[in-house]
């Protein structure tokens, strides 16, 4: 073994396994943050359209000295859109391998692993469908019952229809669990885990996952019931 | 006890296997499951079939040959138990045990439960050692070991590669028997000048072999029969991230 | 050597044997003991570098000694062929070894040095080792300790982060290493991995899943071994410039032992049949604390530490056949034998007394669990004294493997413990080079005779096989090879033609019997019979009993024995049923070796030779001598040949032993 330069950092990460689940990790350290920012902007909701309509206004105007309107939007968004294609192409590469790993499956099946843990793939595919229904509804509108009344309006509407609700509900369970396992994943992936700290470290991932999961859900579930309307 | 065994025979690499069934009436909970499939063989060899391959060696529960999935798991239903230490106990008058080899495409079927391992002695050869010669050692006390690191350096090292990890696992990885070796030296003061390039080369030559990737399911440190804890993976990937930041390569 | 064969004159069991020409070692030097292993080593001659990868070494098994050798040889720059018949070297049996390493390192400051360990050694082994090759064991001691850890082996350390030792096996010093109750295991993987650090840089080539069945010796030298693939049967042969065995012992002979279920004979006994000695067959060490027998399905026995005897009281209950639970039993009804028998050592009596002690009880019914074959080990004392707590932080491990098998939780209930084999002491014959009578032929580790007499201490083995390996056979098998490249031989060879022949006539005949028992049936019944008369305590009119059964088991064994399947590809009872095959030659030679020595040592009990209390009476006077043993020829009612080798002691004197 001897110590040399080779390929360039690009290649050299894509080309291992380990490599991929860097990118995997380092992709959604960002989601998270986005999802966090979501999250805690989405609560302003309580405090009124005004509020919220002038939150969602004020995204646009961020930065926009420097970037023009709506400028840092869409490098969040080209960032988001950059990190979801790495994410599912490194997730779809090890799923990959992973069944040519084992061509031949067991007559009986064992369940090792936590339920978080085993549904990562699919719970991810049933994000990725969401978020798709999701801008298709609240940010482009095009179905949205009211595609016209901002912010505020487009959401009320949306959640008054009983089964986008519960979908959303649904979906935030899915993201909970997918955070939940994938904090704790990406901190394994990135070397900081432990003996020692793995239990503090996947019991404050699943904290993560269940307080953004319940900051996201408490808004349909308010509707619903009338809260916000 | 009555135990009814469903098998997986195949009589060679290129052979289509199935589950075959077997009835046993006289099991006794004393005995290890590796005793109780001899009673099966002896059976089947009096009357003129073909015994169960299985392989098994020192049936202490320290050299790794034992391999079988026991019900969908691993070594069987006991925690951080090998197969040869498993007691028929574990089970009850009536039972039906599905008993099949483990399943990766780099542990090939040889014959009916017995699979080819030598993988996991490539993955070795590719940097699970530390390069000192015979005769050119220091004397031993020259350098210390702090007693924290000496001691889980040892506990990676008990790892007895016997393969549990990849059959477990959902993607067929080997990451925690890599894993173990990496943590293992890269503990140890000895091991520190190879530590980047072990850890890449291993990981290298893993993925070559068509293992699995590592997704973080913890599978692998569930079913260990040592108790390989899942932290070691986290030191791998963070010696491999080490290494991919530095540069450092695989010869 | 068998031309100057006679009948032996004055001994008993007259015409079970011949006597041969004496034999002697002429390879350790004469200067005085420390000196001798630095002379040798300077006179032995070395390979030119450039030649060495022109040399081909065979080296059959991967153990410590074994891979060891491999890795050590392949680094040197030979061409090495390792073979092993597990799936990976890294499984041999070595790999099970529990307690630890010794060496004088004098870490401790305890008074430990070379010649001490040396001492203990020559002592421990009841005067029947070879000084010149134990002092040398001393000396490698040192060494190895720090092979081992520049190669990684995580030693147990102290919080000053200096290595750790403890004492073992009854030593008054602290010179054992350790890796909690793993090291055969780490100091396996330690030479595992050289041995695969050695496969990558193509130094050595590897050849796993593949068993030595015969050893091809052409124009009077080892040129290479026959063998089959266990995974496509085939037969096949490698041919070199020398051969090293170090294929462990034989303790499977008694079927049920601690030794691995594939350990086996039958490489040393090839050789042994093409003409290499067998010394000392009869040396066979009894462990005391084995977890026993449950039933007739057993299939190994398991050892548990001696330690436990540190706290552990031995007891079996008063009246004879008494089934009452053991908790159940009151105290005035239990005898506690050791402490009653040896109230200077109680229950710390050396591995043979206590192993003979318990024999005894259990010989008088009082044994308890199944077949009565056990007797109780019990630390309800312990825990009353020292807390559970303690108990669990000392033996919890222990304790723990003892319910995973037995069901039995020894906090509550007494454990059930009996003897059972786990080492051999008997080996191939082979002089101070660790050459064997054949030349081109090395023996090393447990399938050598060489340094523990008829007794070998604790945390011995693993140093032995190292020493062997790492550091005395890559010194004397280059001095062999300096004579060397020898003629190239080929396939065509007749010595090479004939082995693979005979080899593939055995397969043919152990396929084609067809009869109406498993290979497992005889070898449990080979194994009783030895256990029986060839175990604990060996009697002469025991022993001739199962000299006079043995043949005849042997023809059953060829007439009736059942194997399923053909000798083309993977048949795991065929692998079985050849090994069975020798170790049923291998038991006659033993029960006539054991038959042969009249007197008691080591491991080696006769009931006719004890003193008045019952323990071992040697006979230095006629019996200080190596027991080699040339092989008598196929023919039913052909007789062993004897060669001795007299032991001489210059630097420890014999003494007896006693523990009262």
């Amino acid at each position: 073994m001897v110590l040399t330069q080779q390929r360039n950092i690009v290649t050299r990460t894509w080309g291992s396994s380990v490599g991929k689940k860097f990118v995997m990790a380092v992709t959604g350290v960002i989601f998270l943050l986005f999802v966090i920012a979501h999250m805690i902007g989405n609560l302003k909701i309580f405090f009124g359209q005004e509020t919220f309509d002038a939150y969602s206004e004020h995204l646009r105007t961020l930065g926009a000295e420097i970037f023009g309107y709506s400028g840092v939007l869409w490098i969040i968004r080209v960032v988001l859109l950059a990190s979801v294609a790495l994410h599912m192409v490194a997730a779809f590469s090890l799923w990959y391998k992973a069944k040519r790993a084992r061509p031949v499956g067991y007559q009986h099946k064992g369940h090792q692993g936590s339920y978080a843990a085993r549904t990562m793939r699919w719970g991810g595919v049933i994000i990725a469908l969401f978020v798709i229904w999701h801008i298709l509804d609240l940010t482009t509108g095009t179905v949205n019952p009211d595609p016209a009344g901002g912010a505020y309006g487009r959401l009320v509407a949306s959640f008054d229809r009983p089964i986008v609700a519960i979908f959303y509900i649904l979906a935030m369970v899915a993201l909970s669990f997918h955070i939940s396992h994938g904090l704790w994943s990406g901190i394994q992936t990135l070397g900081g885990n432990s003996a020692v700290k793995q239990h503090a470290l996947k019991t404050f991932s699943i904290v993560v996952g269940v307080v953004i999961a319940v900051g996201f859900a408490i808004i349909p579930v308010s509707v619903m019931f009338g809260l916000v309307r | 006890m009555r135990i009814t065994l469903r098998v997986w025979r195949q009589k060679n690499a290129d052979a289509k296997g199935k589950m075959e069934k077997y009835k046993l009436d006289d099991v006794e909970e004393d005995m290890s499951f590796l005793e109780m499939l001899d009673v099966l063989n002896e059976k089947l060899i009096l009357a003129g079939e073909d015994p169960v391959s299985f392989d098994h060696d020192c049936r202490e529960g320290i050299c790794g040959s034992c391999a079988m999935v026991i019900n969908g798991t691993p070594h069987g239903p006991q925690k951080n138990t090998t197969t040869c230490q498993l007691h028929m106990r574990h089970f009850k008058d009536g039972d039906t045990i599905d008993v099949e080899p483990w399943r990766a495409r780099a542990f090939p079927v040889i014959k009916d439960l017995v699979t080819d391992r030598s993988a996991f002695d490539q993955i070795i050869q590719a940097g699970g050692y530390v390069s000192v010669n015979t005769g050119s050692a220091p004397e031993a006390h020259a350098t210390p070991v702090d007693k924290v690191s000496a001691d889980d350096a040892f506990d990676a090292a008990t790892c007895i590669g016997c393969g549990a990890c990849v059959a477990a696992c959902p993607n067929g990885s080997s990451m925690l028997f890599t894993s173990a070796k990496v943590t293992h030296l890269g503990l140890l003061p000895q091991g520190q000048p190879e530590r980047q390039t072990r850890a890449i080369s291993m990981l290298a030559k893993q993925d070559e072999l068509d293992f699995g990737g590592c997704t973080n399911v913890g599978a692998c440190a569930e079913v260990c029969p040592k108790g390989i804890p899942l932290a070691s993976i986290s030191r791998l990937n963070h010696d491999v991230l080490g290494a991919t930041l530095a540069g450092a390569r695989a010869d | 050597m068998s031309e100057l064969q006679q009948e032996p004159t004055a001994v008993q069991g007259e015409g079970r044997w011949l006597l041969g020409d004496p034999i002697a070692d002429d390879r350790a030097p004469d200067s005085p003991i420390g000196d001798r292993w630095s002379d040798r080593k300077f006179s032995a001659r070395l390979v030119n570098p450039a030649n060495r990868r022109k040399m081909t070494a065979i080296i059959v098994g991967t153990g410590l000694a074994g891979g060891a050798a491999a890795a050590t040889l392949g680094e040197a720059g030979y061409h090495v062929k390792s073979f092993c018949f597990q799936d990976s070297p890294r499984r041999a049996h070595s790999i099970a070894a529990q307690g630890g390493i010794n060496a004088a390192k004098n870490y401790r400051n305890d008074g430990d040095s070379v010649h001490r360990l040396f001492y203990d050694t020559v002592k421990g082994g009841d005067f029947r080792s070879r000084e010149s090759n134990v002092h040398r064991l001393a000396e490698a001691s040192v060494n190895i300790i720090d092979q081992c850890v520049a190669q990684g082996v995580p030693f147990a350390r102290e919080y000053s982060g200096l290595l750790d030792t403890r004492s073992f096996g009854g030593t008054q010093v602290s010179r054992t290493f350790y890796a909690r109750g793993q090291t055969g295991q780490q100091l396996l993987i330690g030479a595992y991995s050289a041995l695969e650090r050695q496969i990558a840089a193509g130094t050595v080539e590897m050849h796993p899943r593949t068993e030595m069945l015969d050893l091809i010796v052409a124009d009077g030298r080892a040129r290479g071994i026959v063998t089959r693939s266990i995974l496509t049967g085939k037969i096949e042969t490698h041919l070199a410039d020398v051969v090293v065995l170090c294929t462990g012992g034989y303790g499977n002979v008694y079927y049920l032992s601690t030794n691995a279920k594939g350990s086996n004979v039958t490489a040393a006994w090839r050789a042994h049949k093409r003409g290499a000695l067998f010394a000392n067959p009869c040396y066979t060490q009894i462990h005391p604390t084995c977890i026993p027998v449950s039933g007739d399905y057993q299939s190994k026995l398991t050892l548990m530490s001696e330690s436990l005897r540190n706290d552990g009281r031995v007891w079996v209950p008063k009246e004879r056949g008494d089934s009452r639970p053991p908790n159940s039993i009151p105290e005035e009804e239990r005898d506690y034998y050791l402490e009653r028998q040896y109230p200077a050592f109680g229950n710390l009596v050396p591995r043979d007394i206590a192993s003979r002690a318990a024999k005894n009880m259990c010989d008088a019914e009082q044994g308890v669990g199944p077949g009565g074959l056990g007797v109780y080990l019990d630390f309800k004392d312990a825990i009353g004294r020292l807390g559970r707590h303690a108990v669990e932080a000392k033996y919890g491990n222990l304790f723990e493997m003892y319910q995973r098998i037995t069901g039995d939780d020894p906090y509550e209930v007494p454990m059930r413990i009996y003897p059972a084999i786990h080492y051999t002491m008997g080996g191939l014959w082979v002089d101070y080079d660790l050459r064997s009578t054949i030349p081109g032929l090395f023996v090393g580790g447990e399938a050598n005779f060489s340094d523990h007499g008829a007794n070998r201490l604790g945390a011995s083995a693993l140093m032995q096989g190292l020493a062997d390996g790492y550091f005395v056979l890559p010194t004397t098998v280059p001095n062999y090879l300096a004579d060397g490249p020898f003629d190239p031989i080929d396939e065509s060879h007749p010595a090479v033609v004939e082995a693979v022949e005979s080899t593939k006539g055995r397969i043919d005949k152990l396929l084609s019997a067809n009869g109406n028992r498993t290979v497992d049936s005889f070898h449990r019944e080979l194994g009783q019979l030895i256990w029986d008369q060839c175990g604990m305590a060996r009697s002469k009119e025991g022993l001739e009993k199962a000299l006079d059964r043995l043949p005849s088991l042997r023809e059953e064994f060829w007439r009736d024995v059942k194997i399923v399947g053909t000798g083309d590809g993977f048949n795991q009872s065929l692998e079985k049923a050849g090994r069975v095959a020798d170790f049923l030659e291998l038991g006659e030679l033993m029960c006539t070796d054991a038959l042969h020595r009249e007197e008691s040592c080591g491991g080696h009990f006769r009931v006719e030779h004890q003193t008045e209390d019952g323990e071992a009476q040697r006979d230095d006077e006629n019996f200080a001598y190596v027991a080699a043993w040339e092989y008598g020829g196929e023919k039913p009612g052909s007789k062993p040949i004897l060669h001795k080798e007299d032991l001489e002691f210059s630097y420890v004197h014999p003494s007896q032993r006693s523990y009262k």
